[in-house]
């Protein structure tokens, strides 16, 4: 059996950071952009405007906040500072950003009046509740935790108070938060952690743009709002590739989905694509194995944007892509229609099961999932030529994803699988988004010699 | 006809170059940019570099005429790309397989090992040779299907890019989309027309410029965003250069370092030269062939310039 959220009861990978609780599994995004990184200029006799090389990711949020590492932790050095008093605490606190970032040991820390002060994260394989410990003589509580390279974690502080109060509250000390659809919380970038520079606007990428329009679905009994993308240079004698998106409102507002999209296809990483950006109405029922939600996109939706844009319409140009419940939604479709979908982009789905026994862990919006995901593992099936399948390893749902890649290999796909040091949040999505598409989707960067 | 070739030209030298074989020599340059594709008319910096003597031969602006007055053969050439398309995806879904075998045998030693990567080797040779004959097969029945010389508004433009080369002392290529360049190329007939050109032609071309010149294409790019790609036969070029697999950005784009790797691609290409184009580099093909110095990856996977001249086409 594998459970989705080990420790059992604890589920971690379910519940959000923030109250109200959510519908399941629908994490966290960035805290906005920040500076441009600065771009090489100079003369060149080449096509202007256009990159055929890719660039290096300029380190950014995580470094930035990073202190310099010394033998000592600067938490200790404070503690073996006399006086030991509020100033030095002022003075401590006004000059780290916290987390403090110090090689793997990153110091967590919260200041004020508490009778406890929990740290609540979300890695797969610690405890939740990391007490701090008040440093003595002050109201500064603080714990250290190693975390590898590369790490993004997301957290809460849990306090609780003389009074029987426990409060659940963002880092007040550190700025940077990440945002979901249920709420946010606070951010701690490891070191060496990157957010890739193709995940801010680029003023040199042409904008794709972006068209609303209401599909009918006589499947799913509603008319289901959907945002299309057009890239830039949208052209009616060119074919272009499909890419349809679960949960595409959070894709757009969460993981920045057009930006990514335009400075992706301006760099030649991706080819030109249209985007359909699929809301779901009750996600629960829809994304988890709904033959009504597939015939909607395979009967409805298809043949529609088919019929009104200029697209490949072969299986190689058309891909589903989801994360979590998403990629369930994305899987089942393509199960019921095998002959239709090229390629499916799965990220952190979903994919509970057990082995034995009925207890998945999930509660009972998983036993759809789960039924699914047995019947599929008991005979896998193709469903598709290409998938690829991302899953931060700080997620519950890392197990059931890396038991997955074999299943789907082993039914005759060419998988692409790739692991994060992140967790269930939508910047880990977006940040695999180059990733996958340019792997299902590539530019046309080979062809370009400047 | 007299060749050069350069590397990329973020630091300009086709001025020099233009500048010097062509003293004395009148008739504009013929400019061709069509890589750029829509950025095509984007050639002033191009144009001033050259002594303001130049005329851009506008090809992607042709293509897109004869796409818009002849929407038949447009058609046509759609469901032609939408075929070669098949077939370079079929192409490398067998290339994969092939070269992943190679490289495997490639690790082994002794025995029969040596023998077999002999096999595997010759046999990805084949499927480039096979795939060569199969693209360049599936274009000739298209042209024998859609005569361009029939088609008026092709026919037209032929007309005119052929009135601009002969008048011009000189021919310079850009680099760009190979594919774009190279259809165009072809689809103007300007390899038909660069022997008349004036004044003892000058033909300058770098990067996918100088690509588009060779008898075969050959796409690389060791650091894709996805994950190195397979070195892809994709078409024949204008033939100007012959057994030469030319390497714009070199250094950038392959896995130099990695001897093997190379040693494969030396090996898979030969007889033909793999030959480094990097920013600077400049190699003038005349009778002597290639000139001592040029930079090629050489059959131990290792980059060494020629110490004597070797016969060119």
């Amino acid at each position: 059996m594998t459970a989705p959220s080990e420790p059992k009861g604890r589920g971690a990978g379910w519940t959000p950071l923030s109250p109200p609780n959510p519908p399941q599994e629908r994490e966290t995004s960035d805290e906005g952009p920040p500076p441009q990184a600065a771009r090489p200029a100079g003369w060149r006799l080449e096509a202007p405007r256009r990159r055929t090389e890719s660039t290096v990711s300029e380190p950014r949020g995580a470094g930035a906040g990073a202190a310099p590492v010394s033998r000592k932790l600067a938490i200790n050095r404070l503690r073996d500072r006399r006086p030991l008093d509020a100033a030095a605490v002022d003075r401590f606190l006004a000059r780290y950003e916290v987390p403090i970032v110090e090689g793997a040991r990153c110091t967590f820390l919260y200041r004020g009046e508490a009778d406890e002060v929990f740290l609540i994260h979300r890695i797969f394989g610690l405890p939740d509740h990391l007490p701090l410990r008040r440093l003595h003589g002050t109201d500064l509580w603080h714990v250290v935790l190693e975390l590898p390279e590369g790490s993004r974690v997301e957290y809460q502080l849990e306090v609780a108070f003389a009074d029987g109060r426990r409060e659940r509250v963002n880092d007040p000390l550190n700025p940077r938060l990440a945002h979901s659809p249920v709420g946010s919380s606070s951010v701690c970038y490891a070191s060496g952690h990157v957010i890739p520079d193709w995940t801010f606007p680029d003023p040199e990428a042409r904008p794709g743009s972006l068209t609303d329009l209401v599909v009918p679905s006589r499947a799913l009994r509603r008319d289901c709002p959907v945002t299309l993308y057009r890239p830039a240079r949208f052209r009616r004698t060119a074919r272009y590739p499909l890419l349809i998106v679960h949960d595409g409102g959070d894709y757009l507002g969460f993981a920045d989905a057009k930006t990514v999209l335009d400075n992706l296809i301006h760099r030649l990483d991706v080819a030109e694509l249209v985007a359909a950006f699929v809301y779901p109405g009750d996600r629960l029922a829809e994304y988890a194995n709904s033959a009504a939600h597939a015939r909607f996109l395979t009967a409805e939706l298809l043949p529609r944007l088919e019929a009104e844009l200029p697209l490949a319409g072969t299986p190689s140009g058309r891909c589903l892509m989801g994360c979590s419940f998403g990629a369930v939604a994305a899987l089942s479709t393509a199960y019921r229609h095998p002959e239709v979908y090229g390629s499916l982009l799965l990220q952190s789905g979903s994919f509970v099961f057990t082995d034995i026994g009925h207890d998945h862990g999930g509660g009972p919006p998983f036993e759809p999932v789960v039924r699914f995901v047995n019947r599929y593992r008991a005979a896998p099936r193709r469903v598709a030529d290409r998938l690829f399948v991302s899953c931060g390893v700080y997620e519950p749902l890392i197990v059931p994803n890396r038991s997955m890649v074999p299943v789907f290999e082993a039914a005759g796909m060419a998988v692409r699988y790739v692991e994060a040091r992140d967790g269930h949040s939508w910047e880990n999505w977006r940040d695999r988004l180059r990733d996958g598409l340019s792997w299902i989707f590539p530019g046309p960067q080979k062809f370009f010699y400047e | 006809m007299r060749v050069i070739l350069l590397g990329p030209q973020r630091r300009p030298t086709v001025d020099a170059v233009a500048r010097y074989h062509t003293l004395g020599v009148s008739g504009p340059v013929a400019v061709v940019t069509a890589g750029w594709q829509e950025r095509e008319p984007d050639d002033a910096e191009l144009i001033r570099l050259l002594g303001g003597r130049a005329v851009n031969l506008a090809l992607y602006r042709r293509w897109l005429d004869v796409q818009d007055r002849d929407p038949g053969y447009f058609a046509a050439e759609r469901l032609l790309a939408e075929t070669l398309a098949e077939l370079q995806d079929l192409y490398l879904l067998r290339l994969d397989y092939a070269l992943r075998a190679v490289y495997a045998l490639q690790r082994r030693s002794g025995g029969f090992a040596a023998e077999a990567l002999d096999v595997a080797m010759a046999a990805v040779r084949e499927l480039d040779a096979a795939h060569l004959r199969r693209v360049n097969g599936a274009r000739l029945e298209f042209i024998q299907r859609w005569p361009p010389h029939d088609r008026p508004v092709i026919a037209e433009h032929r007309a005119e890019v052929s009135a601009l080369l002969a008048g011009a002392s000189a021919v310079v290529i850009a680099g760009g989309h190979v594919g774009v360049l190279a259809g165009v190329l072809h689809l103007f007939n300007v390899g038909a027309a660069l022997p008349s050109t004036a004044g003892g032609p000058l033909v300058a071309a770098w990067s996918a410029g100088a690509m588009a010149l060779t008898d075969r294409i050959v796409l690389f790019h060791d650091r894709a965003p996805q994950g190195p790609g397979h070195p892809e036969v994709y078409a024949s070029g204008l033939s100007v250069v012959r057994d030469a697999v030319l390497l714009p950005h070199a250094r950038a784009r392959l896995l130099l370092d990695d001897a093997p790797r190379m040693a494969v691609f030396a090996r898979r290409f030969g007889p033909a030269r793999c030959i480094l184009l990097e920013s600077g580099t400049r190699i003038e093909i005349g009778g002597a062939g290639w000139p001592p110095g040029v930079r090629v990856i050489g059959e131990d996977g290792h980059v060494t310039a020629l110490e004597t001249a070797l016969e060119a086409s």
